[in-house]
């Protein structure tokens, strides 16, 4: 017994200790290590809130307001000319951010809700319920998404409520997929066994000690599936059977003035015009994603 | 350069990268082998001895850098030579034998066509030739039908036997020196014995030079010839293998030996606080336990012994209520458990507390010690607020940590730390019998050897019995008072300590005993010898 | 029987099973239609009898589990039913039967989608390979940024953009592919060229991407580390080592972004206004002909399911273990 080193100590040992900061304080100190194609994507998705928040003060006119000519050429009071029925582009697009993100927004939030719910149910209770949950799950993801959206479209009719209840119900298979995996991850360490040993009830060890290992993510993956439904739902509008007008849209604005772009050979930036709102929704795409790709290496890095 | 030295590695430094940064793994490190000479290469987790094996073929996994120093393999240096050329020594000259043979082989080709797969891309040998030798190879290496086990797929035959087919593969092209990396880490001891055996046959039968890499100073001392003992990335001292044993010189390497040198008298109790009842459990429709039988004394430590698949972690999880028991019950101070978790009272719960293997995945990584030890103090006990936190700083005083650990994350702390923290929080629920499942097989010597102690002074302060779930005989010598023997879901036998080690065994634990490595270089063949009398061997799956 | 066979029958089996119930939730969105829809399809001066009439065409005067088997059983004959459009409040129908405005729409389609694969599928594969096998390289990092920046634009958008350079600003090819059943094969295929182009570019990208995950994912493995060890060439540890382990993942990212070629090419069909079954597809929703919708959409998920169905059997055809049981 007394072979062992007299130094030892279990409280010298060495752990990685990081030094204690407020939350704040780490945010900050990751943010000013982020990459520039973080800070590039932080940049737009901020500047796309604040469009679509102030959309009102910014538009210089209404969103449905026809009462100039149609197809107005670029500048001369239009910065993006007019659409077919002589309606300011440029206010069209800046209602369009909110509109459009604002849907976007909405059936991400519900479709999180629905396939969040039945996913931590299925993790938790596994048995049946899981088998029920997770193979009615899986014949509804046989259908390609956009083609059951179209058929329940054609059926409800293209109503926002109905378009945001459609589009929810449909990813938050996607999401159920990813929070049940996730969740079950979680669900078989041991402190999860040594919580239920303890007898803590259901609750607590939904909201203490899964939630809270689940959510880095689920985070990363409510960007992604925010810039997949919003795809989607620009994909919807440009076929018509989205956002109906007057309503403004970036999809249908690219569906409305589609024919322009026959012109460019005489009129360049008249060209451009269907583009201008198609390139808006990508540039909001590669946003979200390098952001999300950035958390994502940051979150995975840390639990080493 | 003296004739007969076949690698001399000078001051290898190695970096590898993460957190965006390179760190020294290997610093400076200087290694002589001579042909024909086997060197055991020993550390802990971490001690950078894997990098250096793989060094001495001029090779880095992904992440990894050879930064400074020379490789002298047979006149080359192989750091100034071209990649080609490197390429053209690796399997032929240098081969390598991994930890875990089943990864190792490529599940898409028989095993014949790997063995000689470095023969024929060497033109060491014709094909036909090759395939002759891997059999004959095969026979040496004592594996089962040697003349068509190669023309099986890895997935086709068990791991100890993979192991060996592994060290024919290397043997093919007749190198002058292999790396065995841990080559019997993931096998069970019994299925050790043999491996170890047929590996050293192999080398001495073709006076391979070969560097040995293990954590375990045992096994070391039946394959090598000279001994190197690393940490953190440096050389603690070097040996020749009697005299490292008999006369280590620096304080680690003695800690090394240190879980084997805790001696506790055994004591015994007729006042049992649980009884495992002739239960019988499976899960689902496969049977794992039948008719067992266990009693536990109150204030003493039950050693539960087996290898894997004995059923010994599936017993706790009866007692815990994780899987109720088809037959049989379990008795806690005379009145029977509810078979099921969700039939116990809360008071039922807090008596019986656990610890686990991996204190990584025991504690939620989320959480600050304060809230993993407070939670239960505020559970089964109903503190709240200050006297939370009292309770909390004096479990930890009673764990020889103190209150700077209270706001730590479990990634904050070292391996030991957090086991340290999981029996805080075992005790917190002021728990009569605590079920420790494997808590020091994941940890390091030094680090053992201190749970070790810290649980068997608990004891003494708080009277708690111990259940100990493990496979490693030094570790249940140490701390045990009695021992139940299982294996393939049944108890063998139990009784005292002093009992169950004397003879007369009964055949399986003596095939266990047996085939644990000991210091004594001599044993491997010894232990070979007698095992070959126990017909139980058979049916272990690997003879 | 040989473990493979029985793993492969029990995946046929289960894929039937999809089918099934696919089926049953294609039918019975009819459902879930407003009581009043026939006086949508027929207009509001029908008459009674004329609604009447065209209830009973519809078999509503039936429980739904004989409607769908009625269904399902013409579907087998080969028969999708009667389109709602053409009929008329007065009782005159001119509806068409839906399979034969699917048939010739579906072969455009096809066309289209075997058109775009074969230009695609090498082209992502050996992208992929070799981003994976030089990873870190420029030519990695490179490509990386643009099937990056690519896989985030609708697929509208480049198509627009195509247009804008290689019609509009540039008239080498034509922006709208209006073929029918009478246009030549070349002509076909210069008809083809954007919006096969488009498409290639959106599948490459993501087809890309996966092959290169999945390839240093496989490179990862320890056997890998061991054919190395070995001191094999750099070619022979792909070729002997890495390739026998691959059929199964790039199948599965193949068939995964053929199934999503499935979807794309809605969109693009309604860009370049091609006839295929997306722009029907379309078109019968905004019309909300509904026999039309369903039988797009069951033949766009049966596509997707059969697919995936293949990836898997590949999977399991190309696994040792099941190939070779113990």
């Amino acid at each position: 017994m007394t072979d062992a080193p007299e130094t030892y100590s279990a409280k010298d040992e060495v752990g990685q200790v990081r030094a204690r900061r407020s939350r704040r304080e780490r945010v900050w100190i990751e943010l000013r290590k982020a990459p520039l194609t973080a800070w590039f994507g932080m940049i737009v998705i901020a500047f796309y809130v604040f469009v679509a928040v102030f959309a009102d003060v910014l538009a210089p006119y209404g969103e449905a307001d026809s009462s100039f000519g149609a197809y107005m050429p670029w500048g001369d009071g239009h910065v993006f000319g007019t659409d077919q029925i002589g309606r300011d582009i440029f206010s069209r697009m800046i209602y369009g951010a909110r509109n459009t993100m604002g849907i976007a927004f909405a059936t991400t939030c519900l479709a999180f809700l629905i396939g969040g719910g039945f996913a931590l149910m299925a993790a938790i209770s596994r048995g049946w319920v899981d088998q029920v949950i997770s193979r009615f799950v899986d014949v509804l993801m046989a259908i390609p998404s956009l083609i059951f959206a179209l058929m329940l479209l054609s059926i409800f009719g293209s109503s926002i409520p109905a378009l945001i209840m459609i589009i929810a119900l449909l990813d938050s298979t996607r999401v159920f997929r990813l929070t049940r995996a996730v969740a079950m991850n979680v669900v078989v360490m041991e402190y999860v066994e040594a919580a239920k040993l303890r007898g803590e009830g259901l609750g607590w060890i939904m909201r203490r000690e899964i939630l809270p290992n689940i959510m880095p993510p689920l985070v990363a993956e409510f960007g992604l599936r925010f810039s997949f439904v919003f795809l989607t739902i620009a994909a919807l509008s440009f076929l018509g059977v989205g956002i109906q007008p007057p309503t403004a849209d970036w999809g249908s604005m690219v569906r409305d003035n589609a024919s322009l772009i026959q012109f460019a050979q005489y009129d360049f930036k008249a060209g451009l015009t269907p583009l201008l709102p198609a390139a808006a929704i990508a540039l909001l795409t590669i946003a979200v994603n390098f952001v999300v790709d950035w958390f994502l290496m940051k979150t995975s890095g840390l639990k080493e | 350069m003296s004739e007969d030295l076949l690698l001399h590695m000078k001051d290898i430094v190695i970096d590898g990268f993460s957190d965006e940064q390179w760190h020294p793994i290997i610093k400076g490190v200087s290694l002589e082998l001579k042909r024909g000479e086997v060197l055991g290469l020993i550390g802990e987790s971490g001690a950078g001895k894997s990098t250096l094996g793989l060094a001495a073929m001029a090779f880095g996994r992904p992440g990894i850098r050879l930064t400074s120093g020379e490789i002298w393999f047979d006149g080359k240096d192989l750091m100034k030579i071209s990649e080609a050329e490197r390429q053209a020594l690796r399997g032929s000259r240098i081969a390598y034998v991994a930890q875990s043979a089943a990864a190792a082989f490529n599940p898409a080709h028989r095993l014949l066509d790997q063995t000689i797969e470095a023969s024929l891309a060497h033109g060491v040998r014709s094909a036909a030739e090759a395939a002759e030798d891997a059999k004959s190879l095969y026979a040496a290496m004592d594996l089962p039908d040697p003349k068509n086990i190669g023309f099986r797929y890895p997935h086709q035959v068990s791991g100890g036997q993979l192991q060996r087919a592994m060290t024919a593969m290397a043997m093919s092209a007749r190198p002058d020196l292999i790396i065995f990396d841990e080559p019997t880490t993931a096998l069970d001891v019994t299925t050790q014995v043999n491996v170890l055996a047929a590996m050293r046959e192999a080398v001495d039968r073709f006076n391979t030079a070969a560097i040995y890499i293990t954590h375990d100073l045992a096994v070391v001392a039946q394959m090598a010839d000279r001994i190197k003992v690393l940490r953190y990335g440096e050389e603690v001292e070097e040996a020749e293998t009697q005299e490292m044993l008999s006369n280590p010189k620096e304080a680690y390497t003695k800690s090394l030996w240190a879980v084997r040198s805790i001696q506790k008298p055994a004591e015994t109790s007729d006042d049992y606080v649980l009884e495992i009842k002739n239960v019988t459990a499976a899960y689902g429709t496969v049977p794992v336990l039948h008719d067992v039988s266990i009693s536990v004394p109150r204030g003493k430590t039950v050693a539960v012994v087996g290898e894997s698949g004995s059923g010994k972690s599936t017993t706790a999880r009866v007692v815990t209520g994780l899987l109720p028991p088809k037959e049989g019950a379990v008795l806690f101070n005379g009145t029977p458990l509810p078979p099921e978790l969700k039939g116990r009272s809360k008071d039922q719960l807090q008596r019986i507390q656990m610890i686990y293997q991996m204190a990584d995945t025991a504690m939620n990584p989320r959480h600050t010690v304060r809230e993993i030890i407070g939670r239960p103090v505020e559970f089964y006990l109903g503190l709240k607020g200050r006297a939370v936190d009292a309770r909390v700083s004096e479990l930890l005083h009673l764990i020889e940590l103190d209150d700077s650990f209270l706001d730590r994350y479990p990634g904050e702390l070292s391996g030991g730390q957090k086991q340290r923290i999981c029996i805080a929080r075992a005790l917190a629920a002021e728990p009569e019998v605590i079920i420790c499942d494997e808590v020091t097989s994941a940890l390091d010597q030094v680090v053992q050897e201190g749970i070790l102690k810290l649980l068997m002074k608990l004891q003494k302060e708080l009277g708690i019995t111990y259940i100990f779930i493990t496979h490693d005989i030094a570790t249940v010598q140490a701390i045990s008072d009695e021992i139940v023997v299982m294996w393939m879901g049944k108890v063998v036998e139990q009784g005292m300590k002093d009992e169950i080690m004397q003879p007369p065994y009964p055949e399986y634990t003596e095939l266990l005993l047996s085939s644990v490595p000991t210091m004594d270089p001599g044993w491997l063949k010894g232990a070979v010898a007698a095992r070959k009398e126990l017909s139980i061997a058979e049916q272990t799956g690997e003879a | 029987m040989h473990p493979i066979l029985t793993t492969v029958l029990q995946r046929l089996a289960l894929g039937v099973l999809t089918l099934f119930f696919v089926s049953v939730i294609i039918f019975s969105s009819i459902e879930f239609l407003p009581g009043d829809f026939t006086e949508a399809v027929l207009g509001q001066t029908a008459t009674e009898e004329t609604v009447a009439a065209f209830r009973r065409e519809l078999g509503l005067d039936q429980p739904a589990y004989v409607r769908y088997f009625d269904w399902i059983g013409a579907l087998a004959q080969g028969d999708l039913g009667t389109s709602f459009s053409g009929r008329a409040s007065s009782g005159i129908d001119r509806s068409r039967p839906v399979i034969d405005l699917v048939g010739p729409r579906l072969e455009n389609t096809l066309f289209l989608a075997t058109m775009t694969a074969i230009i695609a599928v090498p082209l992502a594969l050996t992208l992929g390979i070799l981003a994976a096998l030089y990873r870190g390289s420029i030519f990695d990092r490179g490509v990386n940024a643009v099937t990056l920046t690519t896989i985030a634009m609708p697929e509208f958008l480049v198509a627009y953009i195509l247009i804008l350079f290689l019609a509009s600003l540039n008239p080498i090819f034509p922006s709208l592919a209006n073929i029918n059943a009478d246009t030549p094969f070349w002509e076909r295929v210069y008809k083809c060229a954007l919006p096969a182009m488009t498409l290639t570019l959106v599948i490459v990208a993501h087809m890309m991407r996966m092959t290169r995950a999945a390839i240093i994912n496989l490179l990862a493995s320890p056997y890998i580390e061991m054919a190395r060890l070995k001191g094999l060439s750099p070619r022979n540890v792909i070729l002997t080592h890495a390739l026998p382990n691959a059929w199964a993942p790039i199948a599965n990212v193949v068939a995964f972004n053929l199934a999503y070629l499935v979807v794309g090419v809605v969109v693009v069909e309604v860009v370049f206004v091609y006839p295929g079954v997306g722009q029907l597809m379309v078109d019968a929703v905004t019309t909300r002909d509904i026999p039309v919708v369903q039988a797009c959409a069951l033949i766009f998920a049966a596509t997707y399911i059969v697919l995936n169905l293949l990836a898997d059997i590949i999977s399991i055809v190309t696994n040792p273990r099941l190939l070779h049981p113990r």
